[in-house]
């Protein structure tokens, strides 16, 4: 659970600096961010994460933010440079999931993320 | 809160664009009448993964929401194209699914087991060519309320 303790440091503005994310939604940027998954499929999500997850994906669609109201996810980054279309970001704002979207690859952005946690230890 | 509580969501078959709308309202809900959140949390989760299931499969179903003093349960019921082998069925990582589900982050076999995953007590019924019922038992306790 150590990493739980390193985690509770990072919210999701440390998210936005790390990775060059542009906020596509979300006032409060001081949420912490309890975890961190990257995934695609989000039966996977639903099976793995943990109330308070940020998720990173590549997956556009409104399912997935339909899958961060369902599992209590602190918020989604958009990898790829994608950009989620209006009905996306409208579902967001109306259910107030924090959205975020990178230029970074996946393993980039989970990279950096990773590793920051390691240091600050 | 209420003893008793009962509520039916029509779900309609290939409705993409609303596929999910029914589970986020039933949590919505559950969380309004007090359900405490990690069982709100389980039933949305198996909510979810049967309206997916639901729309990628089915030609139309219902959700059929209860709650009582010790539990909610789901009862999903479609009109479809059934389940030739629910053992099989049952098993992570088995699919029939298409890419065009598989693109939308669903049908990689991890549904049906999700489910039951949640559950306190799991029901799964299905007549090829007629359709599927599941049933899903999730308990809560009072004194959480």
């Amino acid at each position: 659970m150590a990493t739980m303790t390193r985690l509770n440091r990072l919210t999701l503005a440390d998210v936005r600096d790390l990775l060059g994310a542009e906020v596509l939604n979300g006032d409060d940027l001081s949420i912490k961010v309890e975890a961190v998954g990257a995934a695609d499929l989000l039966s996977d999500v639903l099976a793995l994460s943990k109330t308070g997850t940020l998720l990173l994906t590549g997956l556009v669609s409104t399912q997935v933010i339909r899958t961060a109201i369902v599992a209590d996810l602190c918020g989604v980054v958009f990898v790829r440079g994608k950009k989620p279309g209006p009905d996306i970001i409208s579902l967001a704002r109306e259910s107030s999931v924090p959205v975020l979207a990178t230029p970074l690859r996946m393993f980039e952005a989970a990279g950096r993320l990773y590793r920051t946690l390691s240091e600050t230890t | 809160m209420a003893e008793w509580f009962e509520s039916v969501y029509q779900v309609l078959g290939r409705d993409f664009s609303n596929a999910g709308k029914v589970s986020t309202s039933i949590k919505d809900t559950l969380k309004r009448i007090g359900i405490s959140p990690a069982v709100v949390r389980r039933v949305a989760i198996v909510s979810y993964e049967a309206e997916m299931n639901l729309v990628m499969y089915a030609t139309r179903g219902k959700i059929v929401l209860s709650v009582s003093r010790d539990a909610v349960t789901l009862k999903v019921e479609d009109e479809g194209p059934g389940i030739p082998d629910v053992a099989l069925a049952m098993q992570e990582g088995y699919s029939t699914a298409t890419p065009e589900m598989r693109e939308m982050g669903f049908g990689a076999g991890m549904g049906l087991p999700n489910i039951r995953r949640n559950a306190d007590e799991f029901d799964i019924r299905s007549e090829v060519g007629r359709g599927t019922h599941l049933f899903v038992r999730v308990a809560h306790r009072q004194d959480s309320v």
